[in-house]
């Protein structure tokens, strides 16, 4: 279930109050993208609390900014991951970026970046989302075929 | 006709659009209809970089749009027009006289408004303008994305209305 703003890191903090590592950047885009991605980190990396996961189902576009401006607020994240550069996600924190040039934002994420952001998560955050996004890059690959 | 589709749609640019409808009918422009967007160049921008390349992307306000529809719907290649809501899309189309078809493709919910369809949230006010282009003859569906079934938005607002007390 994705969490609304400010809802993580009450229930969560409670129950791994010692060992779940703090958020450090939101996970947003359609439908369930976020928490799929989140839940496969967890299982990987058992980091998942790492990550904010958000998703647009269901909202205009401006309570899409506000959701993610209050969830970067309450959580105190800089770093924004999204599904589609053409998404409605990825628009929404290009809004954000325009009031608050310190935002970060990389967009097309998958397991791969999210994975490589996670143990880079406590270095600068300019240069770990970099990092992450030349990770998820090159994890695209195609095999096979004639 | 190489306009294949007149939607409304609150979120404008975004995945559903250019990915979901763009690709499976080969769209090669769209033409956003937003009075607002037209007079905004850093919006403008912000959509510009939503779309693929190859992708023709077109701002207009509602007297540009109208002006400019015939030669979108001469243009060879296939396209979307684009609005961000009903009053909108139905100055657009009382401007233009030949629409045929319009597609809700979303209209989130919002303060003020309720619901029709999973997607589509309407005020009093939208019910009425959407009503009021119902009655020009346009047929008006609802669908978001194409392996959705369209509904038919007359039977979505006249099944509400006779529902009421049931």
């Amino acid at each position: 279930m994705t969490n609304s703003p400010g809802q993580r890191g009450e229930a969560d903090a409670e129950a791994n109050e010692e060992t779940a590592p703090p958020a450090r950047a939101i996970i947003a885009g359609h439908a369930g993208f976020a928490d799929g991605l989140v839940s496969a980190v967890e299982q990987i990396a058992g980091t998942g609390s790492v990550f904010v996961p958000l998703s647009n189902s269901g909202l205009t576009s401006e309570d899409i900014e506000e959701r993610f401006r209050a969830a970067a607020l309450a959580n105190h994240v800089r770093v924004f991951f999204t599904d589609l550069p053409a998404g409605s996600a990825t628009l929404a924190v290009r809004r954000l970026m325009r009031k608050d040039p310190r935002l970060i934002l990389v967009t097309g994420a998958n397991l791969a970046t999210l994975l490589e952001f996670v143990f880079h998560a406590e270095e600068d955050p300019v240069e770990a989302a970099r990092r992450a996004a030349e990770k998820g890059r090159a994890s695209l690959v195609s095999h096979g075929g004639t | 006709m190489a306009v294949v589709l007149y939607r409304i749609d609150d979120r404008l640019i975004h995945g559903q659009v250019v990915v979901g409808w763009g690709q499976p009918l080969d769209i090669d422009f769209i033409v956003l209809v937003d009075d607002n967007v037209a007079t905004c160049d850093w919006e403008q921008d912000l959509y510009r970089m939503g779309v693929p390349p190859e992708m023709e992307l077109v701002f207009a306000d509602v007297a540009e749009g109208v002006r400019r529809h015939a030669s979108f719907v001469a243009d060879k290649r296939r396209g979307i027009v684009l609005t961000p809501d009903i009053e909108t899309m139905r100055r657009f189309v009382a401007g233009v006289g030949t629409v045929k078809e319009v597609n809700v493709g979303g209209i989130h919910h919002r303060a003020g408004r309720s619901p029709k369809l999973r997607y589509v949230f309407l005020a009093p006010a939208e019910e009425v303008e959407l009503r009021a282009l119902i009655d020009t003859g346009v047929k008006v569906t609802a669908q978001d994305v194409p392996a959705a079934r369209a509904v038919s938005m007359s039977e979505v607002l006249g099944a509400r209305a006779e529902g009421t007390g049931k």
